[in-house]
């Protein structure tokens, strides 16, 4: 069967530093895929050139077998208009590090905003379904508050459901907890695991190994810009064959 | 303050009605060189921040030369250079009120252009990220996510700065526009009582300004993100 997300040999670089170093990842349709690895090693990259927010130096992105940000002209690749790939981009959500929610509109306003825009939606649609997403991150009872009178946990839940209101084939998460405090991660990591065991696909940069390993049907670990190694987190956590991933394991232990 | 009423009681009737006919060219100077400043404030600080270096460059130096004249020294240089220094051309249209309005508005641009540059700064790169990745174009994300929030940073500033305008227009007298502080002058020397002129002008540019001031307050306040 056709991958869901297929990326294909992607490379990326500033100038003469590179980052990624042909990155090829298949992602089913429903699987969950957490990819972990040491700081620098271009994860965050890897998840940005996906939804093109980094132009990828070389290589190519497909949902469901589409091209993202590209299209071939004669048997060339070239890239496409903006409006072209506003539209990839709705097929694919993002949740960042830091939220990102958008601090002049109400959580609802968040949760709405791209729906009407975007999507085309009336505001009555956008708002059922937008209250009905807060509800499933437990912050139906926020729907009028403003971001900066919210908790880290709350926002990036907010953050989740404005995601999930536009129903995107494939969800990116960020180290979607690494801002928060800790007495705050696990109320995202709960947000997170109940999406996934409702199917969705999710592709997952968390330096929470615990959590990766629970909800993840593949481990990747990546480093200076390239896969080193991948599988289930039984073979991956608990019988690495690389001595890079040994090694990271073993750092992250000792924390 | 006996006399001063009685000078009030003699004259009223005839300043009152001229001074406030000369307020409307005070007011209309006001608002046609807000409206050039706002113009030009937008375009040097697309300049500012273009990245392109000569455009950076020029910009700059316009900022820095016409923020750092006195308003006066720009009007009469705004006013009095350029048909001299083309003097082939027909400069007939180019009367006082031209020249003040320019000054004004190029004085008023370089200030706003640095308003506006700190309302861009002030956008988080997270924001319009955000907005790319639920599928905005990068002009929607313009429209709904970028320019609302400079909005909120910039208006107070922007708003306190055409107040500040219309207190500055007296300057534009002293290019011979007839306007409010002119009229004011000829007025106090034709009938020798410049403190009793003086003040009612000063009472008609209060009257002017403060209640703008007091609406500026009122909407600031609910301004804010979270009401
Ligand atoms: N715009 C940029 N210009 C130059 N270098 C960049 C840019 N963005 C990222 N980098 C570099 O690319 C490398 C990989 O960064 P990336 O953020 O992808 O790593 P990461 O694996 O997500 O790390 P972390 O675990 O710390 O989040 C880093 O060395 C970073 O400094
Ligand atoms: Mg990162």
């Amino acid at each position: 069967m056709e991958p869901l997300l297929k990326v294909d040999d992607l490379h990326k670089a500033y100038g003469a530093l590179k980052i990624l170093n042909g990155v090829s990842v298949n992602v089913k349709r429903g699987e969950k895929v957490s990819i972990i690895g040491p700081s620098g090693s271009g994860k965050t990259t890897f998840l940005r050139c996906i939804n093109f927010l980094e132009k990828p130096t070389s290589g190519h992105i497909f949902v469901e077998g589409k091209l993202i940000g590209e299209k071939t002209v004669s048997g060339k690749f070239v890239h496409v208009s903006d409006t072209e790939l506003a539209k990839d981009r709705q097929e694919i959500g993002f949740v960042f590090q830091r939220f990102n929610l958008f601090p002049h509109l109400s959580v609802l306003g968040n949760v709405t905003i791209a729906q009407t825009k975007v999507l085309g939606l009336s505001q009555r649609d956008a708002e059922a379904r937008g209250r009905q997403m807060l509800e499933k991150v437990g912050l139906g009872h926020k729907v009028d508050e403003y971001p900066e009178r919210l908790s880290g946990g709350q926002q990036q839940r907010v953050a989740i459901a404005r995601v999930l209101a536009m129903q995107p084939k494939l969800i990116l998460f960020d180290e979607a907890t690494s801002a928060l405090d800790p007495e705050l991660i696990g109320e995202v990591l709960r947000v997170m695991r109940q999406l996934a065991e409702e199917g969705r696909t999710m592709v997952i940069v968390t330096h929470e190994i615990q959590f990766a390993a629970e909800i993840s049907d593949r481990i990747i670990f990546m480093d200076h810009g390239a896969v080193v190694e991948e599988g289930s987190p039984a073979k991956v956590l608990k019988d690495p064959q690389h001595p890079r991933t040994r090694e990271f394991l073993k750092r992250i232990e000792q924390r | 303050m006996e006399k001063l009423l009685a000078v009030y009681v003699d004259h009223i009737d005839v300043w009152l009605p001229e001074m406030l006919f000369f307020s409307i060219t005070t007011l209309e100077i006001a608002i046609v060189s807000f409206v050039l400043a706002v113009a030009i404030g937008l375009v040097l600080v697309m300049l500012r921040v273009s990245k392109i270096s000569p455009l950076v460059t020029l910009a700059i130096l316009i900022i820095e030369v016409a923020r750092g004249l006195p308003i006066v020294v720009l009007l009469y240089i705004v006013y009095f250079v350029p048909p001299q220094l083309v003097s082939g051309w027909n400069w007939s249209w180019y009367n006082a009120f031209v020249g003040a309005v320019l000054g004004l508005g190029i004085h008023g641009g370089a200030i706003l252009a640095e308003v506006f540059r700190a309302g861009i700064e002030a956008l988080h790169k997270g924001q319009r990220e955000a907005a790319l990745s639920l599928g905005m174009t990068p002009a929607k994300s313009m429209r709904y996510i970028l320019v609302p929030q400079a909005a909120r940073i910039v208006l107070p500033p922007v708003a306190n700065y055409g107040i500040g305008l219309l207190k500055e227009t007296s300057l534009c007298s002293l290019i011979g526009v007839n306007e409010l502080m002119n009229d004011a002058k000829s007025i106090a020397f034709a009938d020798y009582e410049p403190m009793a002129v003086f003040l009612l002008a000063a009472a008609i540019y209060f009257a002017m300004s403060y209640p703008l001031a007091l609406i500026l307050r009122h909407v600031e306040k609910r301004l804010n993100f979270s009401r």
